[in-house]
């Protein structure tokens, strides 16, 4: 018998005490799905946890994104940023001329990315009871190296994205997740406690997290 | 005999001491300072978060539901997701014990003539010691997780499921990457401190070189979604993310209890792990994918589903529970005797209550190593009140108790069989316990160099005493509890 078979054989010898075929009837689930938290302000929640973390958080109007990303790179001492395709066009012209720019069109080596500084993206979808980001990795998210390796992440949510909690967010999600996109959750940045429980923000992805909340 | 790849890992049988040239490790008064001041801090830490959760138990429930749902129904979940991961491109492979998934792991890398790859922190590979397979097979496996790193390179063994080097402190770090950094890739810088933001960047710029040439990476999986396929890995230190984007193969290890029915199944555990596990509202990084993305990440994805006496523990109707277990480690946490003992003494890399009950169930009871465990708890409770999916850790405890004499029933009367009839008795009622423990606290003190525990248990002091533990103070764990507790509150 091979290992497949043998293991669902193993399996279904193990619960022969289950004599309903329906898990549904069988083994019900309390729980009602996708609920909202009744949180008063849901961006006002997101920000507040966001920065709990660590992460950095700017509000600004729809119009002012550009100039809000280039602050924002200045401000993290980035001299070189990669942007993903699908950003509109505005926000790289927005940035300084000291900041080197490079688009991931067609895709960088990992070894370019390595040594640059910063990422700008988009986001899928924000849950502000943890302060989560969600990216999908579509359009104007790049690809899940692009904001990984370089050490500073920008990143914009607009208002209309952010959810109260993690059950609206997977509600939002689970469509791309059906159709197979990878999805990757951000709640501040990188960070671990492993030595003597010291939180240290920062060992291997994005030691900064700047989100711009465009409203 | 060719040179070892990588760091000789200690063994359950005895710890080697490391750095041989570094100064003595802690006495064990000092580590165990280090491991109450740890999980003090990470259990106050949960019951914040958790406070914040309006309806933490009704999560709670609701895992326990969709788990209990998932085991009793596992093989149609099981064939979901195989259908799911294939429809994606995913290779999906089946090993009935650990040997046969090392063997997977070996073939794969060998089939592309890989002879390094990263690991993402996984219990399942410690479970079934994948490294040291991989090492014999000519294969470098490089731990990537701080602490796992700290350990591999220390020559150790984890201590704990989620800070695997929890009974090292900073200065023994610093003293293990000093010396063994430059022997198995880029060195430590040459002025570093203990200051732990020096020794996490030393990790990152040692790594990074490791992540940029791999070609190959294994992970294990927080939970596997039976209707896509997708395999989730909630980490801290992006780690995991590098491991799952920049090597061209990944292959995952999942235990065949990870599964859960839905995507929307995991609004409750996403909730729930961060929260009961590190304490966060969220840890920093979670992957999802089910599949390979063109032009993003790797190309060619692996799953071994893995039995390793997961059915045995199916099989049997109170301990299925165990199975629910998401590896969150709260029930390390809030032990009192893991905090006395720490994580080595139960001798598998699943230590604390979980270790206790799960480990029996998987290996069985021919050990006397694993017939002892069940014996290594107060029975306090402590542990299933903060267990996020309600596993009843005393109950199984207890039931196993009556399986390790079972298991000796044929042969004279066993020290596991006049322990459990103490046992018995004392749980019996709550006023035989107390009465059992004033009892042995003169035991306690007679046997001082050889007695833990607040229940007449030979098993217990041979546990303990082949485990180079030092006892407590002659009081009872109850009272030791107690006034614990009360310290906290001042
Ligand atoms: S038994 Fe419960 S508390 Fe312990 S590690 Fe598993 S899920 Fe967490």
């Amino acid at each position: 018998m091979n290992a497949r078979d043998e293991v669902l054989r193993r399996v279904r010898a193990a619960t022969t005490d289950v004599t309903d075929a329906d898990p549904a009837q069988d083994s019900p689930i309390d729980w009602i799905y996708g609920r909202a938290l009744p949180t008063d302000d849901v961006l006002a929640d997101f920000i507040e946890k966001v920065i709990d973390y660590g992460a950095t958080v700017t509000r600004c109007t729809a119009d002012d994104v550009a100039r809000a990303v280039a602050d924002a790179l200045a401000r993290l001492g980035a001299a070189s940023v990669v942007l993903p395709p699908g950003l509109p066009e505005s926000w790289a012209e927005a940035i300084g001329s000291g900041v080197g720019v490079l688009r991931d069109d067609p895709p960088l080596g990992n070894a370019d990315l390595d040594v640059v500084d910063a990422v700008v993206t988009t986001a899928a979808v924000a849950m502000a009871d943890s302060g989560t980001i969600a990216l999908d990795h579509t359009e104007g998210q790049g690809r899940r190296v692009l904001s990984l390796l370089p050490d500073r992440h920008v990143c914009v949510v607009r208002a209309d994205q952010v959810v109260s909690d993690v059950p609206e967010g997977l509600a939002v999600l689970g469509p791309a997740m059906r159709r197979g996109r990878p999805v990757t959750w951000l709640s501040g940045g990188s960070a671990t406690s492993d030595i003597e429980l010291t939180r240290v923000e920062g060992v291997h992805g994005p030691r900064h997290l700047a989100v711009i909340l465009a409203e | 005999m060719t040179a070892r790849r990588t760091p000789e890992p200690g063994s359950w049988l005895g710890i080697p001491p490391f750095p041989k040239a570094a100064p003595g490790a802690l006495d064990k008064a000092e580590q165990r300072r280090n491991l109450r001041h740890a999980t003090t801090s990470i259990r106050e830490k949960r019951a914040e978060r958790a406070d914040e959760v309006a309806d933490w138990e009704q999560l709670r429930t609701a895992a326990a539901q969709i788990k209990d749902r998932t085991l009793r129904h596992l093989e149609g979940y099981l064939l979901e997701a195989e259908g799911a991961m294939t429809a994606a491109g995913v290779t999906v492979h089946w090993a009935r014990d650990g040997a046969e998934a090392n063997r997977i792991v070996t073939d794969i890398a060998h089939a592309k003539g890989i002879d390094e790859l990263v690991k993402i922190k996984s219990m399942v590979t410690q479970e079934i010691e994948l490294n040291e397979h991989l090492e014999a097979n000519g294969i470098a496996a490089w731990e990537t997780d701080l602490a796992e790193l700290i350990v591999q390179l220390g020559n150790d063994l984890p201590s704990h499921i989620l800070v695997p080097a929890i009974h090292r402190n900073r200065a023994e770090v610093r003293d293990i990457f000093e010396v063994q950094m430059g022997r198995y890739g880029a060195p430590a810088p040459a002025a570093m401190t203990d200051d732990p933001a020096e020794l996490s960047a030393a990790a990152r710029s040692h790594l990074r070189e490791k992540f940029l040439r791999a070609r190959m990476a294994v992970s294990g999986a927080n939970f596997l979604v039976a209707e896509t396929g997708t395999l989730v890995v909630v980490e801290s230190e992006g780690n995991g993310r590098m491991c799952l984007t920049l090597p061209e193969t990944v292959v995952s290890i999942v235990g065949i209890e990870k599964l859960v029915p839905t995507v929307e199944d995991l609004e409750i555990f996403l909730k729930l792990l961060p929260r009961s596990s590190t304490g966060e509202r969220m840890n920093p990084y979670t992957s999802f994918w089910n599949g390979p993305t063109s032009g993003d990440g790797p190309q060619d994805l692996h799953v071994i589903l893995l039995d390793n006496g997961r059915t045995n523990a199916l099989a049997d109707p109170v301990g299925r529970p165990a199975l629910r277990c998401v590896r969150c480690s709260a029930c390390l946490n809030i032990c009192p005797v893991y905090e006395r003992v720490g994580g080595h003494a139960y001798g598998s890399p699943y230590p604390g209550p979980i270790g206790a009950i799960l480990g029996p169930q998987l290996r069985g009871m021919d050990d006397p190593k694993d017939a002892a465990l069940p014996f290594a708890s107060t029975l306090c409770g402590a542990c299933n009140d903060v267990c996020p999916v309600r596993i009843p850790i005393t109950d199984i405890l207890v039931h196993l108790r009556r399986e390790a004499v079972d298991h000796k029933k044929a042969g004279r009367p066993s020290a596991e069989r006049v322990a459990m009839k103490a046992a018995e008795w004392a749980m019996a009622e709550g006023p035989n316990l107390e009465r059992a423990q004033g009892a042995t606290q003169a035991a306690g003190r007679v046997l001082r160099d050889r007695w833990i525990g607040p229940l007449p248990l030979p098993v217990a002091s041979r546990w303990l005493g082949a485990r180079d533990t030092a006892p407590p103070a002659a009081r009872t764990f109850r009272r030791w509890w107690r006034d614990h507790h009360d310290e906290d509150d001042r």
